[in-house]
């Protein structure tokens, strides 16, 4: 069919390929010269051979335009080359035969402005356009979709199609003087057609019926499949897990409170806004916290935006802040509320344990100064810790979203 | 928490002061419903059980509870379709959501349907005690994430609401679930507002009537699209 012809360059030169040509590569190189499709410029250089010009034109254009160098052709992609080489003859074949066939309706018709033959060309590009949609590929869409689904487009091209055909057809009989007599004809096979149709209608809607039934059959499997599947890999083999580790049962409720946060994200979580926003990423780091210690942590998450850097550190300071509450407050829950107004985003990381007296710390405590207080601040955010022994702890983070991204909807 | 004083409806067992509500529990899991039982204890006092909606409506209808608590997804239609039965006809009974689910529309469409408060099934068996007397008591309850939801639900948009006395939340109500939504249970939120414990129940009660009346179109948008309420 097309022959995808190489457009890599802005603006190429006129030159005769060395692959793909036809002939002597005057209408692939014309394509590519203009970015225009081969198969156009070939069916006009054509048309123009009938009325003569055209076939100057080629001398003088395969006289006058250089060959293509050699390393240009070879920079163009083996596997193209490849598949236009295979296609060369055939292609070859159709326009010969094209340029026959026209040549052959001109004599018989004698001349090119007879009217009669106009018509033939139209029915003839009608019954093609019809074929065309009738191909493999186009069936194949017709087969996914009901008959009624279809896209416009598709309708658009079968009713030009048909109205070609039904042009061509009487405008043929017209100017042979036989649309009278035809029009007994046709009623005939008007009528035939009307019959056979209302005979073979139940069946052929009994099929369409039975192939949508048989489609959604066939998707209802799918998905059950897939969920087996799912259930399968997941949570048999957690349970499995939880039935050899019976003995141990902090491990039994950190592999049951991680195949519920997995089961819940497959059932409940959109695809689409995985790691890319602040809901999701928080949520992310809370599970992998709680996997790497045990603790439960719950997350609440109020709105929702795009991360930045400084949203990006905040996300840091609060994985930290997760860390220290899981290790060292012994409590058996976490609380994280992350909200993302207008200016800022904030993040609470809550525990009820044991608690700590902030001034104790040394300096040199990497986690609380370093991990969430200095990277808040470097970021332009701020932290702030406030606990005591016995009193939990709740480390308060603060980070204002940047200037740019406040027009995004959030 | 653990007595109750107010009370506002004739039969129930409260006046006596000391009383535990009387609760049913509906749950389609019979291991749930007879682990929730063993938690609570002698907290409350269990007096009927039901699996699926015919039976739990019927079982409501005979027992009269003060509080039903609630299993969102039940097999017959659901907790929305247990509240759609029974309060028409038994509106002095208090309904506790209880659910594993975490998608806003379940939540919100149980409290929309009347359930006076939600929390999830990992709470412990305590809280849960508390939770059932707070609401018996006529008070509303919200977890974290429901806390959470309404916050998103409320959140500021463009649109002008159609009753400002309804579809908006006042600063103190805001700042009420934003503590709640941080982990905060309602003594220290009044505690850290310096309120008493009494405002902040107040509050979260007229954020729950917002809820339940709001036509805000977020709140219908939310229902409309999963088919709710």
């Amino acid at each position: 069919m097309t022959d995808t012809a190489t457009r890599t360059p802005p603006a190429p030169q006129l030159t005769r390929p060395r692959r793909g040509r036809l002939v002597a590569g005057v209408g692939a190189g014309l394509a590519r010269h203009l970015g225009i499709d081969a198969v156009v410029a070939r069916l006009a250089l054509l048309a123009l051979a009938f009325g003569g010009i055209g076939i100057a034109v080629y001398v003088v254009l395969v006289l006058f335009t250089p060959v293509e160098t050699e390393d240009a052709a070879d920079t163009a992609d083996p596997e193209a080359v490849r598949r236009r080489k295979g296609r060369d003859i055939s292609q070859l074949i159709a326009y010969c035969a094209l340029a026959g066939g026209l040549g052959v309706l001109a004599l018989l018709f004698g001349g090119w402005f007879q009217p009669v033959l106009w018509f033939m060309v139209f029915g003839a590009l009608g019954a093609t356009i019809l074929w065309q949609q009738a191909n493999p590929a186009v069936r194949e869409e017709w087969m996914a979709s009901t008959v009624l689904a279809q896209s416009g487009k598709s309708w658009a091209r079968t009713g030009a199609g048909v109205l070609l055909v039904v042009i061509g057809a009487i405008g043929f009989l017209a100017f042979q003087q036989q649309l009278t007599a035809a029009r007994a004809g046709l009623t005939f096979a008007l009528t035939i057609i009307a019959g056979i149709s209302l005979i073979v209608a139940p069946w052929i809607i009994g099929l369409v019926r039975e192939r949508d039934r048989e489609r959604r059959e066939r998707i209802r499997s799918q998905e059950r499949a897939e969920l087996a599947a799912h259930i399968h890999d997941s949570v048999l083999h957690t349970l499995t897990l939880i039935q050899r580790r019976a003995e141990d049962p902090r491990e039994v409720q950190r592999l049951a409170r991680v195949q519920e946060r997995a089961l819940r994200s497959w059932l409940y979580q959109r695809p689409a806004d995985a790691e890319t926003t602040v809901k999701a990423a928080l949520e992310r780091v809370a599970a992998e916290v709680e996997e790497a210690h045990g603790v439960p942590i719950e997350v609440v998450c109020v709105g929702d935006c795009p991360i930045d850097d400084g949203v990006q550190a905040e996300l840091r300071a609060a994985r930290e802040a997760m860390v220290n509450a899981a290790k060292y407050a012994g409590t058996d829950s976490i609380s994280v509320f992350g909200e993302v107004e207008p200016e800022e985003v904030l993040v609470f990381v809550r525990d009820r344990g044991a608690g700590f007296d902030l001034d104790a710390i040394p300096e040199d405590r990497m986690g609380v100064r370093g991990s969430i207080l200095g990277r808040m601040e470097r970021h332009g955010g701020s932290a702030r810790i406030r606990t005591a022994p016995g009193e939990g702890t709740e480390v308060q983070l603060r980070m204002p979203r940047e200037k740019e991204r406040k027009d995004e909807p959030a | 928490m653990g007595t109750v004083q107010r009370v506002d409806d004739q039969n129930s067992t409260f006046a006596s002061g000391a009383a535990v509500p009387r609760v049913v529990i509906v749950d389609d899991h019979r291991l749930f419903r007879s682990g929730v039982r063993g938690e609570l204890g002698d907290a409350v006092d269990v007096v009927g059980e039901a699996g699926d909606v015919d039976s739990a409506v019927r079982e409501i209808a005979e027992k009269r509870p003060d509080l039903v608590l609630l299993d969102v997804h039940l097999p017959g239609g659901g907790g929305g379709e247990v509240l759609r039965r029974v309060l028409p006809q038994h509106p002095e009974i208090r309904f506790l959501a209880l659910s594993v689910s975490d998608a806003a529309e379940d939540v919100i469409g149980v409290v929309r349907g009347g359930a006076r408060g939600y929390v999830t099934k990992t709470i412990s068996g305590r809280e849960l005690a508390n939770a059932i007397v707070r609401v018996a008591d006529g008070d509303a309850v919200f977890s974290p994430r429901l806390a959470g939801f309404v916050l998103d639900a409320f959140s500021a948009t463009d649109a002008p609401p159609m009753d400002p006395e309804l579809d908006r939340l006042t600063q103190r109500e805001r700042e009420v679930l934003r503590l709640i939504a941080r982990g905060y249970a309602y003594k220290e939120v009044a505690k850290e507002l310096f309120i008493s414990v009494k405002t902040v129940e107040t509050h979260v009660s007229s954020v729950l009537r917002k809820l339940q009346l709001s036509n805000r179109h977020e709140l219908s948008r939310w229902a409309t699209a999963r088919k709710l309420v």
